[in-house]
């Protein structure tokens, strides 16, 4: 049984649990720095992606996280969570700051402010049509080489990606876990 | 694959409580200027109220208090990347929907202004902006819900830096949850009655066991220990109003209240972040107050 983490700092955290639950996973929420050891895996949940940045300072999770997804640990990141994953914020604070395991550039709140927030229907590869749930929801506007789409969305524009991945890194532009879809989440513990 | 934008809904009852599920665990600071609400993100912040008066001056100064002033709000949407809410009268319709054209994230129908209406909330259900209302009982919270709230707040006492009456409020909608969850199906009936609350939302709550929305607290918080307290009474979130920007050292104040909200179960980082912050706003007791602000709405 894997052993799975969420940072537990601020958003839908317990939503992220229920699923890992549901699906077998034994589940820790990260908040200090003894949380990490163990972890097969984590996810980063929807949130303000600015709060977060500034807690993972505070808590000291910053550096001892960043070296942990330098040795591969695998990571779901949702909505928030694909911003702090990314290697380019586009639309960010000046000072802004990410992980960057996640090669694609994503620009916060791509999509618009919460009025323009929307429900859709994702096609994703290998799964199928999933609940797309999109709330001031980063727009991923380029991926590098390595990198996978699993599901597009246009939202008048274009098509830009929606999920992707890159090895055992998954980034997520929606919210899968807001309506209690299990599949994204047990195609990211295959990789765990 | 890709899905067509022709399928897509926007203002959706899941969008609008999906935004508040995001706040979860966070703080939302009011801001009465672009330079505060920098200082609150840079602090942490989930999201800023704006504001032209924080509630400690609009008790002070007394006369109306109406909704902000739209170049106030658009110089605070420009300054920071964060979402940003603005207070609207209740029953102020066209006041909420000024703030909708503005495009603010949540509008608060919020008793710390001026009533417009005396016996009618705005019909929230024919917004596409979330709306976030104060409640001081489940009743209260329920009928709010009803009216199609997305998110509600206990309402404390805005502007008093006292706790108490925040405290009063949240105990108060939990013990009331519990009694429904632990009620026969003819009890809830009764229950809905003496609630004065719909019976669906009412039979809701004694499944769920707790309200459909997320729960957050606002009215009186004014340190990290209290933010700590509301969210151990199962606050979920906490607004902050003067208790920031009437401290004497609101930097250390905004975020001394985001760790110890996030860390709010450990009372040595609470304790950490509350050493030698200065002096939190002075403060009124509630019973020497001329108005109480949580009275209005119903």
């Amino acid at each position: 049984m894997a052993s799975v983490g969420v940072l537990a700092l601020q958003g839908d955290v317990r939503e992220h649990v229920a699923i890992l639950g549901a699906l077998g996973a034994s589940v820790v929420e990260v908040r200090h720095v003894e949380d990490l050891a163990r972890l097969d895996g984590l996810i980063i949940p929807g949130g303000e992606s600015t709060t977060m940045a500034r807690l993972l300072v505070t808590s000291g999770l910053r550096e001892p996280l960043r070296a942990r997804l330098a040795n591969g640990l695998p990571v779901l990141g949702t909505c928030a969570g694909l911003i702090m994953v990314a290697r380019d914020i586009v639309d960010g604070r000046a000072d802004q700051w990410s992980f960057g395991v996640l090669d694609v550039a994503v620009r916060r709140n791509g999509f618009g402010r919460q009025v323009a927030s929307f429900e859709t229907v994702v096609a994703v590869e290998g799964i199928g049509p999933v609940a797309g749930v999109f709330i001031r929801a980063p727009q991923v506007v380029a991926t590098g080489p390595e990198v996978t789409v699993l599901a597009r969305h246009d939202h008048g524009s274009g098509p830009t990606p929606v999920l992707v991945r890159q090895g055992s890194v998954l980034g997520c532009a929606f919210h899968p876990e807001l309506v209690g879809e299990t599949r994204i989440h047990e195609l990211f513990l295959s990789s765990c | 694959m890709t899905t067509s934008p022709d399928s897509s809904t926007v203002g959706s009852t899941l969008v609008k409580r999906g935004f508040a599920d995001m706040l979860r665990g966070g703080v939302i600071m009011d801001v009465v200027n672009a330079e505060q609400a920098k200082i609150a993100e840079d602090a942490g912040a989930v999201a800023v109220m704006a504001l032209e008066r924080v509630p400690a001056d609009i008790r002070r100064d007394g006369g109306v208090a109406r909704m902000s002033d739209p170049q106030l709000i658009q110089e605070i949407q420009a300054a920071v990347t964060i979402p940003v809410m603005a207070k609207a009268r209740i029953g102020h319709f066209a006041e909420a929907q000024i703030l909708e054209s503005l495009g603010v994230d949540y509008v608060d129908e919020s008793e710390v202004l001026t009533p417009a209406d005396e016996e009618h909330h705005i019909d929230k259900w024919a917004f596409t902006v979330p709306f976030v209302c104060g409640a001081t009982n489940l009743g209260e919270a329920l009928r709010r819900i009803g009216e199609g709230a997305c998110l509600i707040r206990s309402k404390g006492e805005a502007g008093t830096g006292n706790v108490v009456e925040a405290v009063r409020h949240l105990r108060t909608i939990n013990a009331q949850m519990r009694r429904l969850h632990s009620a026969d199906a003819a009890e809830l009936a009764g229950l809905a009655k003496d609630l004065q609350a719909p019976l669906p939302l009412v039979r809701e709550v004694a499944e769920l066991g707790h309200l459909p929305v997320p729960m957050f607290c606002a009215g009186g918080i004014a340190t990290p220990a209290d933010a700590s307290l509301v969210m151990q009474l199962g606050a979920e979130a906490v607004f902050v109003g003067s208790g920031i920007f009437k401290s004497s050292d609101p930097v250390r104040m905004a975020e001394a209240i985001v760790e110890a909200t996030t860390h709010f179960r450990d009372p040595s980082t609470v304790a950490k972040v509350s050493t030698g912050l200065g002096t939190a706003m002075r403060g009124s007791e509630t019973a020497s107050l001329e108005q109480r602000l949580a009275e209005r709405g119903w």
